[in-house]
Formats: C-alpha cells, sequence, structure tokens
C-alpha cells in the first residue's frame, strides 16, 4: 500500500526549496497570452455600455445610430425597457465591430433615456441610511460567561453593565474601513470561439473547471460541449469565480455571428461591476483587566453590500482576540452599487481592522506596550494550540522591527519637525484547507513527465508547486516536469478561492505521483531482482535502498514501461490526509511616519512572519506574502470608492483617480516564514489571504501610536490625518 | 458618418474615443509629413477608414492596417499579435502598455499608430528570458499574474538606459509609472538592483 506522506525535511531534494516560476519567463517576455491577448482570425471587439444613472429605469433605448456607425456589426441590448437598473455603470447595451473605434464610436451613438429613482450610497452614515429607510437589522450574536438566574430578561444588558463597570478600562471608539474594488489588472471578460455546435471560451477565471456548465445552459447546450481555457489570469482576487452575463453574452453572439468575440469590460465598467469588497464601520466598547486582558466586548457594526449583495459578517467581530464576553450586532446598509464579490481573505480584513485597533486603544488608554497587551491577550485566543504559535510568531517579528527598542507610549515618541513615528502590530487567522482535485500524470517511456490538472494559476506559482510536488516524488529536477493547466477538459480542480489551490494540487499530485511512482516500481523491481518496497527515486535514479548498486537511471527505468506511456490518474483530499491540513496565524508589525502637516503617513518598515504548515516553494510563498503586504499597504493607505452622495457616480472608477500605491510607498518590507518541524509536520496549508489580513489594522495602529489618537476610518488619507488632528485641537 | 452632435446627443460629457475620433485624423496628417512609411494620399486634410501603414517594430518593417484613431496599442495587439504591452487604463496612468519608442519610454494607448510611423519601437517580446532584465525579474520572482510584468519590463529597460548605475533610492523613485495590483514591488527592487550590478542593462 502507498502511504500518502511527504517525505522529511532531511530528505527532500526539492521540495520546499526555492524556485523560478517555471511561467516566469513568459510571464516577463510578453508571450504568456491572457483571455485579452487571444485574437482569432477574425476576431469580433464588443465593448459594454454602461447606464450613467445609479438608479432609475430604463425608459428608452434606441440602438439605431449605433447600429449605422461603420465597422459596427451588431448592437445588442442587456435590459428591457422598464427594467429597473441598481447602480451606476450597470451593463445596458452591447456594441460589436470590426475595431476597437468603431465599437468606442457605436457606444457613443447610443441613446438611452432613463426615469429617475432615489439613490443613497453613503454607507458610513448610518443616521442618514435610516432617514433614507436603507437600512435592514443582520443579526448579531451574544456569549456571556455567566448564566442567567431563573428568567431574567434584563440579564444581558444588566451582565455587560456590571462587566463593563468591573473592567479597570475601557474604551469606546468609532472605527471603519472603506469600500474598496478588486481593480483585476486585466478586466473581466473572455474571447468565444462558437463554431460547430460547440463552444471554446478563453475566460479569465478562477475556476476553469466549474465554469463550462455555467456558459452552457443559456446556448442550451451540455458543458461536455464547452471548453474553458485561461492560461493565464490578470488577477482575480476573489472576483473571478464565475461565468458573468457579459461573458454568456459573448458566447451567444459568437453562436449568432459566426465569428469570435471578444468582450472585455473598459476600466470604468470594470470597476463599477467587477467586483467589490464591503466597506465596514463600527461603534466598539471594550472593557479590560489591570493587565489589558479584555474582558468584554460591545459592538455595532453596518456595511455596505452592494445591491443584493451580503454585508461584512459578524462572525469576525471580534476577530482572533475573543473575550468570554460579548454582544455584537450588525445592520446592513443597501446602498446603490454593484453587488459586492468575494475579495482575497472574505470579512477578514475589515473584522481585524475593526477589533484590533480596539484592543490597541486599550494599551494607548492604559499606558501599556502594545506588545504586551497584545501577548496577553492571547488567553483570548479560541483555539489553544495556536496561542504558542502566535506567541513564538510576535517574539520573532519584534526582534526583526527591533520593537522594544523602537517603542514609545502612544503619542510620546520623538519629534523631528513636523513628522512623528509609531509602531503597530496585529494578528490574523486562516482557514486554507485544500480544495478538491483531480490529477492525471503521464510518463513516457522516454522518460517525459507530463501533469494535467484542470486547475488555474492567479499569480501564485501553481505550475511550479505542482513540479516541485512531483519531482519531489519522482526523483528529478523541477524543469523535468511539464505541468498542463488552463482547460477544463484536464481533470477537475476546485476554484482558486480561500487559499484551497496550492493544498489541493499539492494533495493530488503528490497521490498521483505516488501511485504512479508504485507501478514504475513494480517494473523496475522486477528488472533490478529487489523488492519494490525498497526503491526509492532520487537525484535522476532509481535504486535499491538495500543495496545502491541495485539502480537503474530514470530514463532507463520509463523504457521498461514499453511502448505505451503510463498514465495514472488520482484524487486528492480525503479526511485524516497527512498531506495537508488547514488554520494559520500570522503577525505583522508595521512602522510609519506621519508628518502632522501635510497629513501623509510614510511607511518605513513592515514585518510579516506566516506560517503556512510545509512550504512547497519558498520563493513563490514569500512572494505571496510580500504581496499581500502590498495590498494592505493600499487599502490601508490609498484605496477607496468613492461616490457621489447625490447623483450615486462612482467618482474615481479610472486608474488615474483610484490611488494605490506605487512603487516608492512602500518601505522596507521583511518577511519571515515561520515553519518549525511542528508546523511542517501539519502538511500543505494555503496562504493567499492570510498576509492581507493584518495590515489595515497593524498600520492604523501605528499612526495611532504616532500620533497619541485614532484616526478612525481606513484608508488613512492626509485630508483623514489632518481632520482627526483638527478635532483633536478643537476638543483639546 | 455620424456627426458630432449626434454623438453628444448620444454620450454628454468627454470621451476619449470621440476626442481621439475628432483630433486623430489632424495629428496624423502632422505625423504624415515626415511619416516615409505612410502610403495615404498626402493631400488629404481628413482620413477616415482603414489605411496601410509601415511600423518599425522590434527592429523590422511591419506593414498594418490602421485607423486614424487606431492607437498603437492597438496596432500591436490586434494588428502584429504583439500582445505584450497590455491595455490597463484609459490613459497612460498605469504603465500596462509601455513600449520604447525613439530610446524613450511611451504608453502605446496614448499615441496614435499614425504619429510612429518611422520611429524605432521596441516591445517586450524583443527580450528574451535568459538575459537582462526579464532574467532578473524572473530570478526574484517580481511577476505574479503577469499581467502588468511587460509594462515594468520595458518601463525598467528604459530606465535602466538612462540610469545604469541606479542606486535603490532612485530606483524607488524613478518607477512610479507602472501599477502592480499584486504587489510584485518588493521584487521588482532587488531586481533592478541585479541588473544594475550585473552591468547587463537588458
Amino acid at each position: 500500500m502507498v502511504e500518502y506522506v511527504w517525505p522529511d525535511k532531511k530528505d527532500a531534494s526539492v521540495l520546499g526549496g526555492s524556485f523560478d516560476k517555471i511561467d516566469g519567463p513568459a510571464k516577463c517576455t510578453g508571450t504568456a497570452k491572457y483571455s485579452y491577448d487571444i485574437n482569432p482570425e477574425g476576431v469580433l471587439i464588443a465593448r459594454a455600455y454602461g447606464c450613467p444613472q445609479a438608479h432609475c429605469k430604463l425608459k428608452s433605448l434606441d440602438l439605431e445610430l449605433a447600429e449605422g456607425v461603420p465597422g459596427v456589426v451588431a448592437v445588442r441590448k442587456m435590459k428591457e425597457l422598464g427594467d429597473e437598473i441598481h447602480w451606476q455603470g450597470d451593463l445596458v447595451a452591447v456594441v460589436v465591430g470590426e475595431t476597437e473605434g468603431a465599437v468606442a464610436e457605436g457606444l457613443a451613438a447610443i441613446v438611452a433615456d432613463y426615469e429617475p429613482l432615489d439613490v443613497y450610497v453613503d454607507d458610513e452614515d448610518l443616521q442618514a441610511a435610516e432617514a433614507a429607510g436603507r437600512t435592514a437589522d443582520s443579526g448579531g450574536r451574544v456569549q456571556l460567561a455567566n448564566e442567567p438566574e431563573g428568567d431574567d430578561e434584563g440579564f444581558e444588558d444588566k451582565e455587560l453593565e456590571r462587566l463593563f463597570k468591573e473592567a479597570a478600562a475601557v474604551v469606546e471608539g468609532y472605527y471603519g474601513i472603506a469600500a474598496i474594488t478588486h481593480m483585476c489588472l486585466e478586466t473581466h471578460g473572455s474571447t468565444c470561439e462558437f463554431k460547430d455546435g460547440k463552444l471554446l471560451a478563453h475566460l479569465s477565471t478562477q475556476n476553469v473547471s466549474g465554469t463550462p456548465g455555467q456558459f452552457a445552459s443559456p446556448l442550451k447546450l451540455t458543458a461536455d460541449d464547452v471548453t474553458v481555457h485561461c492560461d493565464y489570469i490578470g488577477g482575480g482576487f476573489g472576483s473571478k469565480f464565475a461565468v458573468d452575463r457579459w461573458d454568456s453574452l459573448a458566447a451567444q453572439l459568437s453562436k449568432d455571428l459566426g465569428r469570435p468575440v471578444k468582450l472585455m469590460l473598459d476600466r470604468d465598467l470594470e470597476l463599477k461591476n467587477g467586483g467589490s469588497r464591503p466597506s465596514g464601520f463600527a461603534d466598539v466598547k471594550i472593557g479590560a483587566d489591570a493587565n489589558g486582558v479584555i474582558t468584554v466586548w460591545d459592538s455595532h457594526h453596518w456595511s455596505a453590500g452592494g445591491y443584493g449583495g451580503g454585508v461584512l459578517n459578524q462572525s469576525v467581530m471580534p476577530y482572533v482576540i475573543v473575550p468570554p464576553n460579548y454582544r455584537r450586532r450588525v445592520t446592513n446598509v443597501k446602498i446603490n452599487a454593484a453587488p459586492v464579490r468575494a475579495w482575497r481573505a472574505p470579512n477578514h480584513p475589515q473584522g481585524c481592522a475593526l477589533s484590533q485597533t480596539a484592543i490597541d486603544d486599550i494599551a494607548a488608554k492604559m499606558g501599556l506596550d502594545s506588545y504586551d497587551v497584545f501577548e496577553r491577550n492571547l488567553v483570548n485566543v479560541a483555539d489553544e494550540d495556536r496561542r504558542g504559535v502566535y506567541a513564538e510568531e510576535m517574539k520573532i517579528a519584534a526582534k526583526l522591527m527591533d520593537w522594544k527598542a523602537k517603542w514609545h507610549p502612544h503619542g510620546k515618541g520623538d519629534k523631528n519637525g513636523s513628522i512623528v513615528s509609531g509602531l503597530g502590530m496585529a494578528l490574523h487567522t486562516w482557514g486554507g484547507g485544500a480544495h478538491p482535485s483531480s490529477c492525471m500524470v503521464k510518463i513516457h517511456p522516454d522518460g517525459g513527465v507530463e501533469a494535467f490538472l484542470g486547475s488555474q494559476d492567479l499569480g501564485t506559482g501553481t505550475r511550479t508547486v505542482i513540479a516541485v510536488v512531483l519531482a519531489e516524488t519522482f526523483g528529478l529536477p523541477v524543469e523535468a516536469i511539464k505541468v498542463n493547466i488552463g482547460n477544463s477538459k484536464y481533470p477537475m480542480s476546485g476554484p482558486s478561492g480561500g487559499s484551497t489551490t496550492v493544498g489541493g494540487v499539492s494533495e493530488s499530485s503528490r497521490r498521483t505521483g505516488l501511485d504512479a511512482r508504485e507501478q514504475l516500481f513494480e517494473k523496475v523491481a522486477s528488472k533490478l531482482g529487489v523488492p519494490a518496497e525498497s526503491l526509492e527515486a532520487k537525484d535522476g535514479r532509481i535504486f535499491s535502498s538495500e543495496d545502491s548498486d541495485k539502480s537503474l537511471s530514470w530514463k532507463d527505468a520509463c523504457s521498461l514501461l514499453g511502448m505505451s506511456p503510463l498514465e495514472v490518474s488520482g484524487r486528492g483530499y480525503s479526511r485524516g490526509s497527512k498531506l495537508s491540513s488547514n488554520g494559520v496565524g500570522g503577525v505583522q508589525m508595521a512602522e510609519v511616519e506621519v508628518d502632522r502637516e501635510t497629513g501623509v503617513v510614510k511607511m518605513k518598515k513592515f514585518v510579516a512572519v506566516q506560517d503556512m504548515g510545509l512550504v512547497v516553494n519558498r520563493k513563490t510563498a514569500s512572494s505571496q506574502i510580500y504581496g499581500a503586504m502590498i495590498m494592505g499597504i493600499a487599502y490601508a493607505l490609498f484605496e477607496e470608492r468613492l461616490m457621489d452622495k447625490n447623483s450615486g457616480a462612482f467618482l474615481n472608477a479610472e486608474i488615474a483617480d483610484y490611488r494605490l500605491p506605487r512603487l516608492g510607498d512602500i518601505g522596507e518590507l521583511v518577511v519571515e516564514i515561520y515553519e518549525p518541524e511542528s508546523e511542517r509536520a501539519r502538511g500543505v496549508i494555503g496562504l493567499g489571504e492570510p498576509p492581507v489580513i493584518s495590515p489595515g489594522a497593524a498600520i492604523s495602529n501605528a499612526v495611532a501610536n504616532a500620533l497619541g489618537i485614532r484616526v478612525p476610518v481606513l484608508p488613512l488619507t492626509p485630508k483623514r490625518v489632518l481632520d482627526s488632528l483638527k478635532l483633536q485641537a478643537r476638543s483639546a | 458618418m455620424t456627426t458630432p452632435e449626434q454623438l453628444a446627443h448620444g454620450k454628454s460629457g468627454f470621451s476619449r474615443r470621440a476626442f481621439l475620433k475628432g483630433s486623430g485624423a489632424a495629428a496624423a496628417a502632422t505625423a504624415m509629413a515626415g511619416g516615409p512609411g505612410l502610403a495615404a494620399e498626402e493631400e488629404s486634410s481628413v482620413i477616415s477608414g482603414m489605411t496601410t501603414i509601415t511600423l518599425d517594430v522590434n527592429g523590422k518593417q511591419h506593414k498594418v492596417e490602421v485607423e486614424p484613431r487606431t492607437t498603437l496599442l492597438e496596432a500591436l495587439r490586434y494588428g502584429l499579435n504583439l500582445t505584450g504591452a497590455k491595455p490597463i487604463s484609459v490613459d497612460g496612468s498605469s504603465g500596462g502598455s509601455t513600449v520604447i519608442m525613439d530610446g524613450k519610454p511611451v504608453s502605446s494607448n496614448s499615441v496614435l499608430a499614425m504619429e510612429c510611423v518611422g520611429k524605432p519601437i521596441q516591445t517586450v517580446e524583443s527580450l528574451t528570458g535568459d538575459s537582462g532584465v526579464p532574467h532578473a525579474f524572473v530570478d526574484q520572482d517580481a511577476s505574479q499574474c503577469g499581467f502588468c510584468t511587460p509594462g515594468f519590463v520595458m518601463a525598467v529597460t528604459a530606465f535602466l538606459k538612462k540610469h545604469p548605475n541606479a542606486t535603490e533610492e532612485q530606483i524607488r523613485d524613478g518607477l512610479n509609472g507602472n501599477l502592480c495590483r499584486c504587489g510584485t514591488y518588493a521584487n521588482i527592487i532587488p531586481a533592478v538592483l541585479d541588473v544594475v550590478k550585473g552591468g547587463g542593462n537588458g
């Protein structure tokens, strides 16, 4: 029986090493083809027309002028007269033409009229939302350590009041985090080729295996007639799991027009339709004992998920540090915006930013070192096994940051002119268990090895991870493994979301590889006259551990397969697997400089210590963490969706207006992967989400430490910093 | 032909396409004067429809069909199937469409193809992965999804031509025209430094 395990660290030859991405050269020389780049013979260009109003009914739609534009081949409506439109930029029509120029001219010739309806977009102002009738109670939860005696109806309020009265320190604060967009640099869309009753869809997707059926049904096909192809995707971050209505339309247009059709969203329609992360605003009251250990929590948060979208989930309030007594309540604010989509680590960055800021404010109020307060509060981490991991990670991070030497009490640091500096930290958690994945491995008689998985690479290095796993399994160099992903005709692999991919494909490729290796070993065993159980594969050879003279090169071993390749299929993920697990921690510490005159916050140094179980490829794992930290700097200091309160217009739906950090804005980043044997032994755990969670709280805490006041709402733009300083000056 | 009135009636406010359509012909006509590859009739003050021009791309002369409003990016992507330069922003604010023209980095979505006649254009496809900037990018894992990477590679290539001995500070100051969403900046900085140290400069 094959035992599905990883080799020990000392026996691993490539697993856990540092490898270049095998598709790196294609990405860095422009030969990697994304959905946007695929131009089949005769391809038509389609672009969408977005509604200029945020809430209205479509009164009239005249497409005749557009149809008459030279070079325009077809114009299709996407809304019927009388349809209610709930956000600015919802798609009303599509123009198809021979050139981008013709299509742009066609779009400009569309004439539409709308009946305006009431618009509401202010997600922060709860009172205004209530007055506008745009709120809904979305539940809550109470947990108290003590039970009421008998039928005490007022117990909950009385008990909370008692706990706050007993607390050595109480903080009441307001915190917020603005809505942001996914801003995939490759916009949503596809290039569709309908031919002979079959569809080939080059779809920019995180879900290669799961999308054929979604294309099929509107076309009255079955999924077996659809191939979804995506070798490369230009960013997804949780927003590209489904076949969108514009993708279905591209497929239909290709069928109707008998030519390939490329329909990618323009940048502004991308930002208005292609995904956003819900905002979150909270009133938080917390109490702590004399050591700063949180004993009681009471929060009410509100959040806008867009039309039909979900709110910021209550389960992340409070976040990681969960005291024995808490009450939380959520209100949904209904605004005229497109429905939210999953954004890297759904709910967690907001939960972290709304609650670990409050914990830092307790430290500030009590005059304690934030590090000490976070460390003492590890008793409030629900999973006892993880407390030690956080404690170790905090020690490592503090050393890398030189926390003790740099620390000063909140607002009490040295001033360098108008510049003050500060430190802040935060903790996070994520699941990241493996998704279901299947794999087919082909070993050719000439020694060539191929793997096939209907998975995708979001930039995390999926291909390279699969190659490392199979190279380890077969004792070959990483470059000897040819990895085929990105096609729905390959064996099913799950969607890439929730940090499930690396665990999933590692599971399936390791299992399948071990199964294939066993079959090869049997042939080698009879050739060499040794028991198959004694065989090992390493350094390009298969040899007997009992007698190392008994060996064959990989190539000679494969020649025993005869004329046909050995083809083995296998499935990953089964409960109780020793190959993967779920549940990680992670600690981040930020150092910032704030200019009290201009309100500008500059990143000075940012440290991340992250566990992820067993590391497959150290290089790409580190890059994931760097990238997440930078994405975190983005939502902590720069980006937000800006909406005009009166018209509901999305004001900054172009890259020039939507602020994001540039290369010069990141300061010094330090990444440390925490992988002691105890963590390595847990197997592979996904990494994409966890390091993007803490930056908001860590950076906000650093700014609070620098200024001595909380700038409550992220991103911490110069205006918000200056507004907070003015408010402080006025109240002083 | 759609009139400006009809355009205005259909869509209010500023339209980049309408702008390109309106002014493109004039710009193209200016470019024509010294454009050796331009086959269109020279006396025409307004050009519309398809015209064949010759572009000097990666050291070769390429005939490509364009309209006056066709951008260099569109000509490269649709006409020559050189899709390394990417359509990311409506203007030059992402740097995603960066190519090198006359030795300078240019957002190819912000120039008209006709303006580029007679000017040497270098795209990312002219580089190989085993040396110079692309090699350093691969070595430092300076790509994730990779969609911004070709633009970055070209911006770095142009930057290093100007600053062959760039310091880290100069790198942090000088490469802010390109946008990456995945967050590869921390990998790009050492990649650029590697090229400086190696002296290869692509």
